[in-house]
């Protein structure tokens, strides 16, 4: 089970970043890169965490929230004052 | 052996990473700025939530359940605060079609939707 859990996951998982990259990509804004870096940064937790899950270990659980608080930091931030500058 | 538990946190982890796959394709497919942020919080935090549940029901310690609370409290606080700024900075900037908007409420308070309180 674990083996195949694996598979899905990273399956799934990498296409989302693949997506979420050529958004980041394509762009066409500012915005739409903040969004995508922000999904980006998401899919990482999700990725991270799945790998927790399916080794049963707890060593990762700390940097699940160090990203968590630096996604919003970084997409309030960049939203705040450099969307600002670029007008 | 794998318990209950077990089949209940793999389905919530694939079903977790298919929300994120759903956000995903919103983002990359979405015309403009304001669909994509649309698109990309609201599986999003739904998704993120499942793969912590997913989490919970595979680890079942005491130490990690709080931990994997305390990420999960941070995503329900945090992600609608961004995604308000990230749709303010979005109409602010004119990213977005003015032709899929049903009400656009600001209109009348001018360009950029007025200028009272930041961003």
């Amino acid at each position: 089970m674990n083996t195949f859990l694996a598979v899905v996951l990273t399956v799934l998982l990498s296409v989302t970043a693949l997506l979420a990259l050529a958004r980041l990509y394509r762009g066409p804004s500012l915005v739409d890169r903040v969004i995508a870096a922000d999904m980006l940064l998401a899919t990482m937790i999700g990725a991270v965490g799945a790998e927790a899950a399916v080794n049963r270990h707890a060593t990762t659980l700390p940097v699940l929230v160090v990203l968590s608080l630096l996604g919003f930091v970084g997409s309030v931030s960049l939203v705040r004052f450099a969307v600002r500058e670029q007008q | 052996m794998a318990t209950i538990a077990d089949w209940l946190g793999a389905a919530c982890l694939i079903a977790g990473a298919l929300l994120g796959l759903a956000a995903g394709v919103g983002v990359l497919r979405f015309p403009d700025a304001l669909s994509r942020m649309h698109a990309a919080t609201k599986p999003q935090v739904l998704g993120v939530l499942l793969l912590l549940l997913g989490i919970a029901l595979r680890l079942r310690s005491p130490a990690d359940l709080g931990m994997i609370l305390l990420v999960a409290v941070f995503q329900l606080a945090t992600a609608p605060v961004a995604a308000q700024m990230i749709g303010r900075a979005a109409y602010r900037s004119g990213r977005l079609d003015r032709g899929l908007l049903d009400a656009d409420e600001l209109a009348e308070r001018g360009p950029g939707g007025g200028s009272a309180g930041p961003a």
